[in-house]
């Protein structure tokens, strides 16, 4: 088993570090329903993860915990070693996670621009008054995160539709933008909600493409739910299996492949 | 017993009275809300058109008279007849009807689908549009109602309250008789929302207009249809509001008062709308006659709203509405 | 022809973000602002400054203050009327209780009083959404009218209950009061106006703008990346109604002069500031304007037209009035919610490529 804290170094030469999101005996219930029972795994630092699961394994209430939306009523979450209290999600946006969500969340009102800017909205602190006068501290500010999240629409290549209203896209390049909006917070640890959900296949290998590189370049670690098998195998470093609100699998995508749990739970073996 | 409790208990029966006809208000719009997604602002406005017509039509007088006149320099006004109420309710209740088709037709045909706030806002825009109708129509001076309801004192109950307290109560004849109208209207109207076929699916179309289309309900029909219900509510609330307070502006304003019914209520219920009715009705009155001195008086023009608002502070659903779930 | 873009590259993500990145916008911007301070105040009288230029540049500051509100950050209120009032009473009781000091300032302060206000009233934001708001918010219009009627402190206990508007001035010009030249009330009015445009400009073009428009468009979303709902929303109430309240002590102290608060700031006020963002555009600063002038210049244009041509009487223009604002609402939503603005981005998106088709 590996220590905690020490790092290892993968077949092709990416570093990974030591734990940096630790999830402890998670048990999150709505009303009678246990959705999560007693779950606990961990991510470390520069890797990407999978939780996968048949439907309704409570694969997005995970990650709705890891985010900080839901809080468990059993269990703790320990994020860069330090124990997290129960706060606002908008809270734990600052503390460096960023997300993309199923069902894309896109601001519709804005343009592809703006709604990657609203990326750096955490890291954006000149107040009110700054900003009404406008010259000065809020340009500089603008300007300086305007380069930042430059440089994230050209790694995602959609500089061409920077200034498109966001509502007139197609699915697979709102999947971009939103995917960009969540880089731009330059984010510890980067949660992918169904990343590939109604893509084909060129989009698919195009997404796939865009997750290895910001994990490879930026060295962001990343924890994704996806359905796609093929993609899971490919893209993971490790891998959590959920059924049910349990976890019945935990390692490599190899380990997990042949782990039976794993193989009973997907052809629909019943369980008692 | 205390004088102020004496008082206290006229208070508020007059207040429970007045409750039940805010109830009937409020009924009429949580039927829309209910079918359409729709709260109709223009409901009170509606009331006093109906109202309107149904004066027009009783005695006779010529629609559009006034712009006629200052167009064509004639000198028109009535056509000289005078109808029977009875014939003059069946008629308005015909005009309502239409109103409730071109309603349909020609605006919330085309507003499928958009958001609570957009209907909202329309119909805000459709209660200017017919006060500016009404009044071209049968012009904005104040009319006197009569269908032929008793009105005054209730003697009855003057004298039997002044044989156990000492003091007569004041109970208006009229309120008594708007109040059972009221009651048996909101039974009724319970009774088919929830149990003919109809309101199941002015219910289904309610929740999701969209959605509703797909099962082949006719919504078109279904919009009418509640347009025209609540017409009907509005002709009767307009009766009763106008033959106690004759025909005029003010009428218009009851919308204004069912919001703080429906907030407390739930905009979803039917019992909610009664319950809030009369709690608000009720309170408004008691508030006024315990606190209102102290401050000022009038307070029966924020009461409600502040009762409402306070409410929707700590129960955002109202008494008895649906809880808003929000998913991502 | 004239009107274009090509070859005009911008070097700067400065120059990007400017306000008329197309030069010929810009410089039919600098004539507007042209006309405006340099040419208006000279040939201004009373007749054009009551009918049309004060109630314009006053009611286009509360409809930015509104349009911040509701189109910018998707909270719908319908208390402008009685945040107008604030503005208008904190004014006159500054006015009357520091004598010496500038209009000016008063104005300003009035308007951080309402934004005060506004963000008290704005706390049920938090909570309730939408449609619901929107309700809640007529609890504020309904008790801050009766508040100020009921509430002899506030009318310093003048028997009529009305507020009548003392005489002051700026560098010796009277601006307010009996002695007011046409041309002193539009500058005022005119120099707030333009202060007022660039501050939301500023606002609605940056981080500010950018969390308004997150909560409006997908208030969970946005708590999820980062923005704090509370201080977005707040803010919003506040900078919104700062803007309503100099409006509403410009529209007592310099355009009115008195005011009785039922009649003047009722909830047909409230209507009406958001009847000209809805026809103007929501979410835009122009369409503020542009809904402004709109609702200012029909019932003018109607008078004119219906009585003064055609003699009618002035009552049945009143009720056309209503048949027609409330006509165009219903058509503005049904056909462009976005309203006027919009028309008009199309009306230049087609003036790009003008005379080419293509």
């Amino acid at each position: 088993m590996l220590d905690e804290t020490q790092g290892y170094v993968t077949a092709d030469g990416r570093k990974i570090g030591g734990v940096v999101m630790d999830m402890r005996k998670i048990t999150l219930r709505f009303g009678g329903v246990e959705a999560i029972k007693n779950i606990s795994f961990d991510i470390r630092e520069g890797e990407v993860r999978a939780i996968i699961g048949p439907n309704g394994a409570g694969k997005s209430s995970m990650l709705n915990v890891i985010s900080g939306f839901y809080v468990p009523q059993e269990g703790e979450v320990w994020f860069r070693g330090e124990r997290r209290a129960p706060m606002k999600p908008f809270e734990v946006a600052r503390q460096g996670i960023a997300r993309t969500f199923q069902n894309i969340a896109l601001f519709e009102g804005m343009s592809v621009l703006d709604n990657v800017m609203t990326g750096r909205l955490t890291q954006m602190k000149t107040g009110l008054f700054s900003q009404a006068i406008w010259r000065g501290a809020a340009e500089r500010e603008e300007v300086e995160n305007r380069e930042i999240c430059e440089r994230v629409i050209d790694f995602l290549e959609i500089q061409h539709i920077r200034k498109t209203p966001v509502s007139r896209l197609p699915y697979g390049l709102k999947k971009r933008v939103e995917l960009a909006r969540a880089l731009a917070s330059e984010p510890k640890l980067l949660l992918l909600d169904e990343p590939m959900a109604g893509m084909n296949v060129e989009e698919k290998e195009d997404m796939s493409r865009f997750i290895l590189s910001v994990n490879d370049e930026f060295g962001t670690t990343i924890a994704l739910i996806e359905h796609d098998m093929g993609v899971v195998m490919d893209l993971s470093d490790r891998v959590v299996v959920m059924d049910y609100g349990k976890k019945i699998g935990d390692g490599t995508p190899d380990e997990v492949r042949n782990n039976q749990d794993v193989i009973d739970a997907y052809l629909g073996v019943s369980h008692d | 017993m205390s004088d102020t409790l004496i008082f206290g208990m006229e208070v508020f029966l007059n207040g429970l009275m007045a409750g039940v006809l805010y109830a009937l208000v409020a009924l009429g719009f949580v039927l829309i809300y209910k079918a359409s997604g729709i709260f109709n602002y223009a409901q009170g406005v509606m009331a006093l058109f109906a109202a309107m017509t149904l004066v027009g039509i009783m005695d006779g007088q010529v629609p559009f008279s006034h712009l006629i006149n200052a167009v064509f320099g004639t000198e028109v006004h009535h056509f000289g007849w005078h109808l029977p109420a009875l014939v003059g309710i069946v008629l308005s209740m015909g005009v309502m009807i239409g109103l409730a088709w071109l309603v349909q037709q020609i605006i919330f045909r085309h507003l499928v689908g958009q958001e609570p706030i957009i209907l909202f806002m329309a119909t805000i825009g459709l209660a200017y549009f017919m006060e500016g109708l009404g009044d071209l129509m049968w012009g904005a001076d104040i009319k006197k109602l009569d269908v032929g309801l008793p009105q005054g004192i209730n003697l009855w109950i003057d004298e039997l309250t002044f044989n156990l307290f000492d003091y007569g109560f004041f109970i208006d004849n009229l309120d008594i008789v708007a109040t059972v109208i009221a009651a048996i209207l909101v039974l009724a109207l319970v009774a088919f929302s929830q149990y003919t076929k109809q309101g199941r699916a002015m219910r289904a179309v309610a929740d999701d207009h969209q959605a509703a289309l797909s099962v082949g309900i006719n919504l078109s029909f279904i919009w009418v249809m509640v347009w025209s219900v609540a017409g009907f509510v509005a002709l009767v609330a307009g009766i009763m509001w106008g033959t106690k307070s004759g025909v005029q502006f003010s009428l218009s304003l009851i919308a204004l008062k069912a919001l703080p019914v429906l907030m407390l209520g739930g905009f979803t219920s039917i019992p909610g709308a009664i319950a809030g009715g009369l709690i608000i009705g009720v309170g408004e009155k008691l508030f006024e006659f315990l606190v209102g001195p102290m401050i000022g008086g009038a307070t029966e023009n924020w009461f409600a709203y502040v009762l409402a608002l306070l409410f929707l502070v700590f129960r955002p659903q109202g008494l008895f509405g649906e809880k808003i779930i929000e998913r991502v | 022809m004239f009107y274009r873009e090509a070859g005009d590259f911008k070097t700067s993500y400065q120059d990007d973000n400017q306000t008329f990145p197309i030069k010929f916008d810009r410089y039919r911007y600098y004539a507007v602002l042209f006309i405006a301070f340099a040419v208006i105040p000279f040939i201004i009288n009373d007749y054009w400054a009551n009918a049309i230029f004060l109630p314009f540049l006053i009611y286009a500051i509360a409809a930015i203050g509104l349009n911040i509100l509701v189109g910018y950050c998707g909270q719908v209120s319908l208390g402008t009327g009685g945040f107008m009032a604030v503005g208008a009473y904190a004014v006159y009781k500054l006015m009357t209780s520091f004598p010496e000091v500038s209009i000016l300032i008063h104005v300003v302060l009035a308007g951080g009083i309402t934004a005060i206000v506004g963000v008290l009233f704005g706390l049920p934001s938090l909570r309730i959404k939408g449609f619901y708001l929107a309700v809640a918010t007529l609890a504020a219009q309904f008790f801050l009218v009766w508040l100020f009627n009921r509430v002899p402190w506030f009318y310093n206990y003048s028997a009529s209950g009305q507020i009548s508007s003392p005489e002051r001035t700026v560098l010796g010009v009277p601006v307010t009061g009996a002695n007011t030249d046409a041309w002193a009330s539009y500058m005022v009015c005119l120099v707030f106006v333009t202060i007022s445009a660039i501050i939301a400009r500023n606002l609605t073009r940056g981080s500010m703008g950018r969390k308004w428009m997150a909560i409006r468009d997908m208030d969970i979303a946005a708590e999820i990346i980062g923005v704090n709902p509370l201080t977005a929303k707040l803010s919003a109430f506040a900078v919104s109604s700062f803007f309503i309240g100099v409006a509403g002590a410009l529209f007592f102290a310099v355009y009115l002069g008195a005011v009785e608060v039922g009649e003047v700031f009722g909830i047909n006020k409230s209507f009406l500031v958001l009847f000209m963002i809805i026809i103007g555009g929501l979410g835009s600063i122009f369409g503020s304007f542009a809904g402004a002038a709109f609702l200012v210049l029909l019932p003018v244009f109607l008078k004119n037209v219906l009585v003064g041509t055609l003699g009618w009487p002035t009552d049945l223009a009143a009720h056309l009035e209503f048949m027609i604002v409330g006509g165009l609402i219903i058509v503005f939503l049904i056909v462009e919610p976005h309203g006027l603005a919009q028309l008009w981005r199309v009306a230049k998106e087609k003036l790009r490529l003008w005379p080419f088709p293509y």
